[in-house]
């Protein structure tokens, strides 16, 4: 160990304000990075789920198996 | 070796793949990061001359060798873009330009902490804050065209040309503003020089580097499935993996 | 003995030289620019007001004019440029000529080149004819003044080949402007950082010929390479809209 008490871990001889405000800051924009990243790929599911099962509901409970092109019905949008 | 680059081509290919890694990334990223920062911040001994500030070295480092070396990697990817047109490659620079966005940010903001206790002030022009700085702007620019070209395919090869001209202009840009700062500043040592660092420093330093680097694989993963899942959101690989996971 | 001649006939057709291409580029655009005179003094207006900004707003002591007067010309030249990037190719992509440039036999990055030539005898050469005046304003001394406009020679046409890039990548878009500047200005630091570092150097006597060179080989960097890429953003964007 470096520091020989708890108290002197925090303080670091007075730079403690600097150095923990850099780690805190740090892991708190990492791990915000890291939840919202993940957050976004469960939306973009969420959205390709409701859009298939949206499409399911309009073609009907018969239609959903057995469609014999590759891709879904394509809208035709403008981006 | 070629059939590699061909399925590199391919979306679903790649989703695949990239859940089978990130399981892997993320675990060794945390315990490599977490090692190396507990190591550094209460078991590496103090610097002679900074004492226990330096200990901001073990994040600083990192966020910066990443910053730098995201844009990097988006440069081979938007050169993979003109040259061979692979969809992937973009995906890879719209993924990533954000996550280096934000690791020049905390470099910054830790190299500008640093300083405070360092130098007396919060922010100092020297040459690696100020070159930090613009990577910033660059970075920047590549995610506001990335967004202001409404066409996939032209803003692929748009800001694939916009990194490059970027990236042949980083070394230009370091050199000139190292050359600046010795104009500017007498010869004193810079914030992060440290000509020896006994093994207990920089293996914690290198331990952190690794780590941080598996976790920028991860969330790279991470949103290059999101911008994936986005792009092929009307093929049928898609539905079926979204809907089977619906129980 | 026909057919000889018929591909004689057929190769005079096809065959106009780059180098006359290129003249007939220059020309047009600059025949086009004095068409529309007033937008030429534009640039002009705009260094001279952002040079009297920094009097106005920090201080009109000669001592800090003296030190600060290199940059804010050089920072005022800057940004008059980036301004009038504008005017680099959407004019002609408005009226459907970029397109015709575009599909001109002759390499498009050599036309690139001659647009640009004509941009900055248009905008950054009267600006570096104006920068002696305002360099008296700011009270820079004589030797000061005839280096700040050497590095301005040098620099702005760097300036323009650069925009020119930027000018390429942005056309067409919203807020096309605003985002060209976000683009441009960090690839515009170096060429900032020596030129106002060489009139210091001069200030303090040293020899101004490494920084002189350094900006030649900017200079040159940009001339062989700025309007390839600034070809290759021209046909993404002709593509895109």
């Amino acid at each position: 160990m470096a520091f020989d008490s708890f108290g002197a871990f925090l303080s670091m001889a007075g730079h403690g304000p600097y150095v923990w405000a850099c780690y805190i800051t740090f892991f708190v924009v990492l791990v915000q990075l890291m939840v919202w990243s993940y957050r976004r790929r469960t939306a973009a599911m969420e959205s390709c789920r409701r859009g298939f099962e949206l499409q399911e509901g309009e073609k009907g409970p018969a239609a959903s198996s057995g469609a014999s092109a590759s891709f879904s019905r394509v809208t035709v949008s403008q981006d | 070796m070629w059939q590699f680059f061909h399925k590199l081509g391919s979306p679903k290919w790649f989703y695949g793949i990239a859940a089978r890694f990130m399981p892997w990334l993320l675990a060794g990223g945390i315990l490599l990061l977490m090692s190396g920062v507990i190591w550094g911040l209460a078991f590496a001994p103090k610097d002679y001359l900074q004492g226990d500030s330096y200990r901001i070295i073990f994040i600083h480092v990192p966020a910066a060798f990443l910053a730098q070396s995201a844009y990097m990697m988006m440069a081979a990817a938007g050169l993979v873009t003109l040259v061979w047109r692979m969809k992937l490659a973009d995906v890879f620079v719209r993924a990533v330009a954000p996550v280096g966005f934000m690791f020049t940010f905390l470099s910054l903001f830790t190299g500008a902490v640093w300083g405070k206790p360092t130098w007396g002030t919060w922010w100092v022009w020297d040459a690696r804050l100020t070159s930090m700085l613009i990577l910033l702007f660059l970075y920047g620019g590549v995610i506001a065209l990335g967004k202001a070209i409404s066409d996939e395919k032209s803003s692929a090869r748009a800001v694939a040309v916009l990194v490059l001209v970027g990236v042949v202009n980083i070394p230009i840009i370091k050199y000139s503003v190292e050359w600046w700062n010795t104009l500017h500043q007498p010869a004193t040592f810079k914030l992060t020089e440290k000509p020896s660092m006994p093994a207990e420093m920089w293996v914690p330093l290198l331990l952190s580097v690794l780590g941080l680097y598996l976790l920028f694989g991860w969330i790279a993963c991470l949103r290059m499935q999101t911008e994936i899942l986005f792009r092929e959101r009307r093929t049928r690989w898609v539905r079926d993996m979204v809907m089977a996971d619906r129980s | 003995m026909n057919a000889e001649t018929q591909v004689q006939v057929r190769q005079r057709k096809s065959g106009v030289s780059v180098l006359t291409a290129m003249k007939a580029t220059f020309v047009r655009d600059m025949k086009v620019a004095f068409l529309q005179r007033q937008d030429l003094l534009n640039p002009l207006l705009f260094f001279i007001m952002v040079v009297t900004l920094f009097p106005l707003g920090v201080s009109p002591e000669v001592s800090f004019l003296r030190d600060a007067g290199a940059g804010i010309l050089w920072v005022a030249a800057l940004l008059s440029v980036l301004l009038s990037l504008d005017h680099l190719f959407r004019h002609d992509f408005e009226d459907g000529t970029l397109e015709q440039l575009v599909l001109q036999p002759q390499p498009l990055f050599l036309l690139i080149l001659a647009k640009t030539l004509a941009h900055w005898v248009l905008t950054g050469l009267p600006l570096v004819l104006l920068a002696p005046v305002l360099g008296v304003m700011v009270h820079l001394d004589g030797n000061s003044i005839a280096v700040l406009c050497l590095t301005l020679l040098i620099g702005t046409p760097v300036l323009s080949l650069i925009g020119s890039i930027g000018a390429a990548l942005t056309l067409g878009l919203r807020s096309a402007g605003i985002l060209l500047s976000l683009l441009i200005i960090p690839l515009y630091i170096p060429v900032l950082i020596f030129g106002t570092g060489s009139v210091a150097a001069a200030a303090d006597g040293a020899p101004i010929a490494p920084y002189v060179a350094l900006m030649g080989a900017f200079l040159v960097l940009a001339v062989t390479l700025a309007p390839f890429a600034s070809a290759a953003a021209l046909r993404i964007s002709l593509s895109n809209g």
